[in-house]
């Protein structure tokens, strides 16, 4: 098994991991999908499609796939900032960007949700100025997610934007092009893979995110209640039954979405030549 | 020479006119300042809203002090945990040809793709009273969920890949020459380890490290499904923080969420120093 | 079209890159920008492209004063050292670039493109390749494909940078020969830089030499080569040996041949080519110079000699003569042998 004969400890550490592994992480997860066995389809079936849960499947798609759209354009301008332009206090700005890594999610949740409830500072600001609530409604979501998300947008494409061979902006420029012919055509479809793992990254742990969006959400049913949200819920009412259900199903949506996104990437990387 | 021209490329064709320039400037600084600057600001503006006097007397409550002792109890269990285990799998993974390679990585990856809410459901399932074993566990009056071993084991489950994942990537890119060279001129495993491998890989294995205790200090969702909310057992500092916001107790939840803020910008320093160690490191190899 | 620059100067913070440089380059010319690495040639074709800015100096194409146009305004070709092909682009598309982002009034339909690139493709003999990625070809493809991009904007000028630097070496022998052809062929003013010596005679119809942000010399190949204008450029183009006048008699250069003119100084130095050196076996058992070794070089043999100095010093030269003119002389190691010299140029 082992390639070199003479490089030891392959039984220890092989066996270490997998033990491991199958302690903390496989036997709990795989206690999901076989306590999800003892519910019969109908039951199933009849979990799932009831009304809040579904309205709650679609907040939480539809709110992390909101925030990781604006996650993407602006985490996509901050790296460009970051990687292309000097200005003062950018180490500053770039050790910043990972604080929704470092800051624990209930904290950004509890300061996100005093900034924007309509009391808050810039909440009563919105609500006087444009009537605009963002606290205890879906768009307050968003904005917890759009926090979580600036990270992993700008931590992926700024390698990428890094690396960028200038010389191909020269010679798109030598053959003629304008600056914005230089963007569009050549560094935008180069980095554009970068951007989706991003978007793909902040969407997957958006739809799952949960400490910074209860305070923020309101979590009214059928309007501001995620998923996980509705999880603890139904274990609160010691509904084991309607818990795993649910969270089977969107243990398997976000494997799938992350599936397809990876299949897309693959496919964007095939169409461009990088593979 | 080449440096100095590719220096000066940015400045003259590649570049972008002032007002792109500018304009884009604004917008990420202002989008940081509002998402980023601005949160954390207010934590401290929050905490002592009432004085340094209502801070430190918020401080100093039994149950803020309880849940200060399990948040780092709980990052002493499983942050030593993780390393060895992250060790471990990086050491047989990059060092070893196996089947089954890739799925491997992809399944020590498996956490950072679960919900923290289903990685709490998980164990509620597995020891829960209605649980696999949870009736085992009731006989024998061994309490696993809503109480501290509970926290832990979701706390690991969370954190789980954060030191293997920085490890495996660097070990890889190492190769084995260097750990090959010291065993034959005749250096045992463990010195083979102790000598080659640890200097090479110190500064990502503290990168890990330090991301792993910051994550296990702060999980929330996860351990909030297992703990039980139970006021100075069970709650870590930010169920702790939760709980406090919950009941309107501003300048104590205020107060426990800045100490976690100030644990962010330390965690954000080193991670900072570590980054600049790293690449030093790889410019001198 | 031709080329011309006048009082080119560029300073990197304290670096001086080029200074003064004067040039010109009449119409149709194949010319060599040659010098060590660091010299400035390289900055000076990317100032020609536009690509880089001079602090001063003026940059005419065909006379029109070009200096403060875009690189995308000038009209020039321009290929990378390294190819700087879009690598998310296929063969066919990087060739139709140029002439896709023209302004909608000037770009041609998609058919005349298409029928341009592929001509273009068959030009550089790759149109079979049209369809792949740049990451699918080899070095010597993707150069072709880079140089048949910068023709398809048919630029006036065309500027190529290190265009054989990171080929294997049987690669580059075939390539400078097919890019003198095509040359020949399409008969556009073209600047190539590089630091090889051999491969500017050898492409070249003008060679300029420079040497730290100067130049040294302009001419053909031959000029350069027979009559270097000081001891940079002999010593750059081909091999010498040298003869420091203080380190020898003069009874010594005469005897191998050398006048010393009657105005010389003592920092006069005599170079000398390796070829211009003929030896003979010597009769004289104190001849100051040893045959040490020699190495076969195909069709010539090199030859090490060692002369000692009247100090007393060795001092190693070498020289150059045919296969079987060597093979007729039947000398041995350590022999005492005659120098004769043909030809020398003089510096001071």
């Amino acid at each position: 098994m082992s390639q070199s004969r003479i490089m030891p400890g392959f039984r220890p550490t092989i066996s270490f991991t997998l033990f491991y592994l199958s302690l903390v992480v496989l036997i709990p997860l795989s206690t999901l999908v076989f306590k999800s066995f003892e519910l019969n389809w109908s039951d199933y079936i009849d979990i799932i499609t009831h009304k809040r849960v579904v309205a709650a499947f679609r907040v939480s798609f539809t709110t992390a796939l909101g925030a990781a759209v604006v996650a993407s354009f602006f985490g996509f301008i901050v790296a460009w900032v970051l990687v292309r332009y000097s200005f003062v206090g950018k180490r500053f700005f770039h050790a910043l960007i990972d604080l929704p890594f470092a800051l624990p999610t209930a904290v950004a949740g509890i300061v996100l949700a005093t900034i924007f409830q309509p009391s808050g500072f810039l909440g009563k600001l919105l609500k006087e100025n444009f009537d605009l609530q963002i606290g205890f409604k879906p768009l307050g979501i968003v904005v917890a997610l759009i926090f979580i998300s600036i990270p992993f947008v700008v931590r992926t494409v700024e390698p990428v934007l890094q690396e960028f061979d200038s010389r191909m902006e020269e010679a798109a420029s030598s053959l003629g092009a304008t600056r914005w012919q230089v963007f569009t055509k050549i560094i935008f479809p180069n980095i554009f893979p970068a951007l989706l793992t991003g978007f793909a990254l902040a969407f997957a742990r958006g739809v799952g995110e949960y400490g910074s969006v209860i305070f923020i959400a309101g979590n009214i049913p059928y309007i501001s209640e995620i998923v996980p949200l509705l999880i603890i819920t139904k274990l609160e009412q010691y509904d084991m039954a309607g818990a795993t259900a649910i969270a089977l199903t969107m243990l398997v949506i976000s494997f799938l979405l992350l599936l397809l996104i990876n299949l897309l990437q693959h496919w964007v990387r095939k169409r461009s030549g990088q593979i | 020479m080449s440096t100095a021209i590719s220096k000066h490329v940015h400045q003259s064709t590649l570049e972008d006119a002032n007002w792109v320039r500018w304009s884009l400037i604004t917008i990420a600084l202002g989008f940081v300042i509002l998402f980023l600057c601005v949160p954390l600001l207010l934590v401290i503006i929050q905490a002592f809203s009432k004085g340094f006097g209502a801070y430190f007397s918020a401080l100093s409550q039994p149950d803020m002090l309880s849940a200060m002792r399990l948040t780092l109890l709980t990052a002493l269990i499983t942050v030593p945990l993780n390393t060895v285990f992250g060790v471990a799998a990086a050491w047989a993974i990059t060092r070893f040809e196996f089947r089954g390679k890739d799925l491997l990585i992809t399944l020590i990856d498996l956490p950072f793709s679960v919900s923290p809410v289903i990685s709490g459901l998980i164990f509620v399932l597995v020891f829960g009273a209605q649980g696999w074993f949870g009736s085992w566990f009731v006989e024998h009056d061994i309490k696993i969920i809503f109480a501290v071993p509970g926290i832990v084991l979701a706390t690991l489950f969370i954190t789980f890949p954060f030191v293997a994942r920085q490890l495996i990537p660097l070990m890889q890119e190492m190769g084995s020459e260097e750990e090959e060279a010291a065993l034959s001129l005749g250096a045992s495993g463990w010195k083979t380890f102790f000598l080659i491998t640890l200097p090479n890989i110190k500064w990502a294995l503290l990168y890990g490290v330090l991301l792993c205790n910051a994550r296990a200090m702060g999980e929330f969702g996860a351990v909030s499904v297992v703990s039980g909310h139970i006021r100075g057992m069970t709650n870590t500092l930010p169920l702790h923080v939760e709980v406090s916001y919950n009941e309107y107790d501003t300048v104590s939840a205020f107060a426990g969420a800045s100490i976690l803020a100030a644990l962010a910008i330390v965690t954000l320093i080193l991670k900072t120093l570590l980054e600049w160690k790293q690449q030093a490191n790889r410019a001198s190899v | 079209m031709s080329i011309l620059l006048s009082n080119i100067s560029k300073n990197f913070g304290q670096f001086s890159a080029l200074h003064d440089i004067d040039l010109v380059i009449p119409e149709g010319e194949l010319v060599a920008l040659l010098g060590p690495s660091g010299c400035g040639k390289t900055t000076l074709l990317r100032i020609i492209a536009g690509l880089e800015q001079a602090d001063k100096g003026r940059i005419l194409l065909n006379g029109d004063d070009k200096t403060d146009l875009h690189v995308s305004q000038r009209g020039i070709g321009f290929v990378f050292q390294h190819y700087a092909l879009f690598r998310h682009m296929t063969v066919f598309d990087n060739v139709a670039f140029g002439m896709r982002v023209k302004d909608k009034k000037y770009r041609p339909s998609e058919t005349d493109i298409a029928k341009k690139t592929h001509a273009l493709l068959e030009l550089v003999q790759l149109d079979w390749l049209h369809d792949r990625f740049p990451d699918q070809l080899s070095g010597g493809q993707r150069q072709r494909i880079a140089l048949a991009r910068a023709l398809a904007v048919e630029p006036s000028v065309l500027l190529l940078d290190e265009p054989f630097g990171a080929l294997d070496a049987s690669v580059r022998k075939d390539l400078r020969q097919w890019l003198r052809n095509l040359h020949h062929e399409l008969n556009v003013t073209s600047i190539f830089v590089t630091h090889d010596q051999e491969e500017a005679m050898e492409v070249a119809s003008q060679v300029v030499v420079l040497n730290k942000g100067r130049i040294e010399q302009q001419g053909s190949p031959a000029e350069i080569y027979d009559h270097p204008a000081n001891v940079f450029v002999s010593k750059f183009i081909g091999q010498t040996n040298e003869f420091e006048l203080s380190h020898h008699t003069t009874d010594w250069f005469e005897h191998i041949g050398l006048q010393v003119a009657e105005e010389s100084t003592p920092d006069w130095v005599a170079h000398v080519r390796p070829h211009d050196i003929e030896i003979s076996k010597s009769t004289n058992d104190n001849s100051p110079v040893t045959l040490k070794d020699w190495q076969h070089l195909g069709a010539l043999i090199r030859i090490e000699l060692t002369k000692f100095l009247p100090n007393g010093s060795p001092k190693i030269v070498y020289a150059e003569m045919p296969n079987e003119q060597f093979k007729r002389l039947q000398l041995n190691r350590g022999d005492k042998v005659d120098l004769r010299i043909r030809h020398a140029h003089w510096f001071h």
